[in-house]
């Protein structure tokens, strides 16, 4: 079975700053991360692999320092890594982002699953790993919690909804997303450290993909940001005390004058 | 301070301090008040391949020696200094059969044990032989090509939940020292129960037992070494494990430095955060240059240790008596700068300081290191 596993490197952001002159994030001087989400995917992949056989192949998208992202992922356990780097990427939204990473999958063929971390922490969007899926034109599973079934042509997991949850059976190739609730990740043991510290990262840049360069980079993505600021602080709520009659009294007389 | 550490002990550092960071750390409080064997942790450990960082490739390990055992056991040590020893008793007990083993004994035991499959003890002391290691009473009589033992081993760490232990027991009581042995014996052999449980003081993650033997019969190809030569296995083990013991205790004192340094920025009293006050600071820089003085001696006994000098008794010894002097001591200050809420066991503070304890007295008490050193200077200017 050959599973790909789509990851992001990110600031850590448990320690982000903003800058309040700007209102953009200080990357300076901050860590960079695996996605958390991403790390919950790694772990699927390695776990099917080590049920199924197989190879867990790692692809970023990202500058020349995400390569340490894929070493950590080898260190966990996957077998071969390949970074997106190119500056005709830079700028990339998510339409360009899903865009490049499908033409990669294209390159790398014959997979079986796709795993997605659900939204990278940066940007919060959830929208790559489903972009990807419809950039290839196969079938997705988001926000999954528990993958039941696996054969050789089919999957069957469990994903989560606001209500409760769904049981999808999909035929493969299939592109799923994975939510934290599915597994706890591993700790990178000394011998995949050793293995990552040595690993040949795979580099792969525009030239080395079938893609329509219009396509891609600032150029290629339809999302513009105009701002990016603070939201203003909430401002308190109000407690209206007692008993149940004054209280309901009190609150339709405040949603009357709210003129809601 | 740079340490000029290679690649390789770097990721043991960094692997070893994520373990204690992010699985000892929040669940050390739980496994010191219920006093558990911490069997998730020993999985975990055991599959991030830390039991082999001491063992020979060809065995099963990652290669390392000394030094990579001292730094594995320091960085989980500032999380749990009785978690950490799941790891540290198990190499002390593999010990004897990395120096004194054949190839088919290490060929057996040594790949489990490097991977953490199995745990391993080392079993010398008796309610009456500790300090005095040669008034060993367990009795091991040869009857054709087996032993069998008799007797009683006390406050065995790791006793009960290891599975190969390196005993010693003496083959002929009128030759003393001697007439000891050290056998490997494997928990399951008919005669071989354990005892009590210990309740212990600090190391409370820790399980400590008896090992009762009653006509245990032991095949001839456990034996490790030579017969009489138990002492022997016995004194070079701790020469190779004392630099453990010390990074034991250094790993608590930093452990608990660290805690204290976050504590004094957010403590105020008289209006200000207490780190400011130069009477607080005074105390705090004098811990860091103990630990760092002890952090050095251990690394630079260590390496020594894995070149392959032959005289080492006396370094091991000075590494463990500075180093675990030094936790003692540190750990107090500590609880002393969290005042009144460092005593209660609310705060993680205290623990520091009854888990650094027991390092002053196990693997020979200090008092014993001080007879070592002595005994070793005086051998030399004698010469």
């Amino acid at each position: 079975m050959k599973i790909i596993v789509c990851i992001k490197q990110v600031p850590d952001t448990t320690n982000v700053r903003i800058d309040p002159e700007t209102n953009t994030l200080i990357r300076s001087g901050v860590e960079c991360i695996i996605n958390p989400f991403d790390m919950y995917a790694i772990e699927e992949a390695i776990r099917l692999k080590e049920k199924f056989g197989g190879k867990v192949i790692i692809v970023t998208m990202g500058p020349p320092q995400a390569e340490d992202a894929l070493r950590e992922a080898i260190s966990l356990g996957a077998d071969e890594a390949i970074l997106v780097s190119d500056r005709a990427f830079a700028g990339s939204d998510t339409w360009a982002t899903s865009y490049t990473l499908s033409r990669v999958l294209n390159k790398i063929g014959d997979y079986h699953i796709i795993i997605c971390g659900k939204q990278a922490i940066d940007g919060d969007t959830a929208q790559v790993g489903p972009g990807i899926s419809a950039h290839l034109d196969i079938p997705q599973i988001t926000y999954v919690k528990r993958i039941e079934e696996v054969t050789s042509s089919r999957i069957r997991a469990e994903r989560m909804t606001e209500e409760g949850y769904e049981i999808i059976d999909s035929p493969l190739p299939c592109l799923i997303t994975v939510v934290k609730e599915i597994n706890e990740p591993r700790l990178p043991s000394l011998r995949g450290k050793i293995k990552a510290k040595k690993e040949e990262i795979k580099k792969w840049e525009a030239k080395d993909l079938e893609v329509d360069p219009a396509l891609l980079g600032l150029n290629g993505s339809p999302t513009k940001v105009v701002k990016i600021f603070s939201p203003p602080p909430r401002k308190g709520g109000q407690i209206i005390e007692g008993d149940a009659k004054e209280i309901s009294e009190k609150l339709v007389g405040l949603l009357k004058d709210e003129t809601l | 301070m740079d340490y000029l550490l290679t690649e390789e002990q770097i990721m043991i550092r960094d692997l070893a301090r994520q373990i204690a960071r992010e699985k000892i750390q929040p669940v050390a409080a739980k496994y010191d008040a219920e006093g558990i064997f911490p069997w998730d942790i020993v999985k975990v450990m055991s599959d991030s391949d830390l039991f082999g960082v001491y063992i020979e490739e060809k065995y099963g390990g990652t290669g390392g020696g000394c030094m990579e055992l001292v730094l594995a056991t320091e960085e989980l040590s500032r999380a749990c200094g009785g978690i950490s020893l799941a790891l540290a008793a198990t190499a002390l007990g593999t010990y004897p059969i990395i120096l004194f083993g054949t190839e088919e004994q290490k060929q057996k035991y040594l790949p489990d044990l490097a991977k953490g499959k199995r745990l391993a003890a080392f079993a010398l002391t008796e309610a009456g032989a500790g300090s005095d290691a040669a008034a060993v009473a367990t009795t091991a009589q040869k009857k054709g090509d087996h032993y069998i033992l008799n007797g009683t081993k006390q406050w065995i760490t790791n006793g009960g939940e290891a599975e190969v232990y390196t005993v010693v027991a003496s083959v002929d009581r009128s030759k003393g020292a001697r007439g000891a042995a050290c056998f490997i014996v494997e928990k399951g052999t008919p005669g071989f129960e354990f005892g009590k449980k210990e309740d212990k003081m600090g190391i409370r993650a820790s399980c400590t037992r008896e090992l009762v033997f009653t006509d245990c019969k032991i095949p001839r190809e456990n034996l490790l070494g030579k017969e009489g030569g138990g002492f022997i296995v016995a004194m070079k083990t701790f020469d190779q494990s004392r630099p453990g013991v010390a990074s034991q205790a250094l790993g608590i004192a930093q452990g608990a430095l660290d805690l204290t340094v976050a504590y004094i920025k957010e403590r105020k009293q008289f209006g200000k955060h207490i780190s400011s006050f130069q009477g607080v600071q005074f105390m705090l820089a004098d811990m860091a240059t103990e630990i760092e003085g002890a952090r050095a001696l251990i690394y630079a006994t260590a390496r020594m240790v894995d070149s392959g000098a032959k005289k080492i008794s006396k370094d091991s010894a000075i590494a463990k008596l500075f180093a675990s002097d030094m936790a003692m001591k540190v750990t107090t200050d500590c609880v002393q700068l969290f005042g009144g809420y460092g005593y209660m066991r609310d705060y993680p503070i205290e623990k520091y300081m009854r888990d650094a304890k027991i390092t002053q007295i196990y693997e020979g008490t200090n008092q014993i290191q001080r007879a070592v050193i002595a005994a070793n200077l005086l051998k030399e200017k004698a010469a």
